[in-house]
């Protein structure tokens, strides 16, 4: 899967946030993700990464993504 | 023979700290779940690990729990904190340990695993 799908993904459930994604390994399926929005503003770190999962849930699912890593910050 | 659910829930449930696992502690299998096991025993927890490979419904079963996507996944005290970036970052500034020991006090450090019985 290429990054640009899961930036579209991410994009899209993190309108106005910043989304950067990285194949770590060039294989198209170990990826580090790493969103700065609003939205994470007074969640927990476990309920920021919740919504992170939620936005990637198809290629989760569907085995797409192998490893997932993920950063997330608010804005506050 | 109580069900594959429950068997995870015990665990979860009277372990205080559960960590499931691709592998063993000695031989994980994916980095993520190394990268988790090595934050908790630097917060000096005692892990009681699970593996989750030896049959595809411990990772059904446990997802369907949690309704978190990926492995590993870390609890204390039957609370579910995250897989290994959550790990890490807790570990990193010292809510894990702080975390640890709030919940356990005084304690001893220790990796033991649960083989969970299969049908």
């Amino acid at each position: 899967m290429a990054t640009s799908t899961l930036q579209a993904l991410l994009d899209q459930a993190f309108p106005g946030g910043e989304v950067s994604v990285e194949d770590r390994t060039g294989g198209g399926d170990h990826f580090q993700v790493t969103v700065t929005s609003e939205s994470f503003n007074g969640l927990s770190l476990i309920e920021q990464h919740r919504l992170v999962n939620a936005a990637l849930a198809g290629p989760l699912a569907d085995g797409t993504i192998h490893e997932l890593r993920i950063r997330t910050k608010g804005t506050a | 023979m109580s069900t594959l659910q429950d068997q995870i829930k015990q665990v979860i449930e009277t372990e205080p700290v559960a960590v499931f696992i691709k592998g063993t502690p000695e031989a994980p299998a994916c980095g993520n779940s190394m990268r988790a096991m090595q934050a908790l025993w630097q917060a000096g927890a005692p892990i009681v690990a699970v593996d989750i490979l030896p049959d595809p419904r411990i990772r059904q079963e446990l997802t369907s729990l949690t309704e978190w996507p990926t492995i590993p996944q870390v609890f204390v005290k039957g609370e579910l904190i995250g897989g290994a970036d959550i790990t890490e970052e807790l570990n990193a500034s010292g809510e894990l340990r702080a975390k640890i020991d709030e919940a356990l006090g005084e304690h001893t450090q220790f990796v033991r695993t649960v083989e969970l019985t299969l049908e």
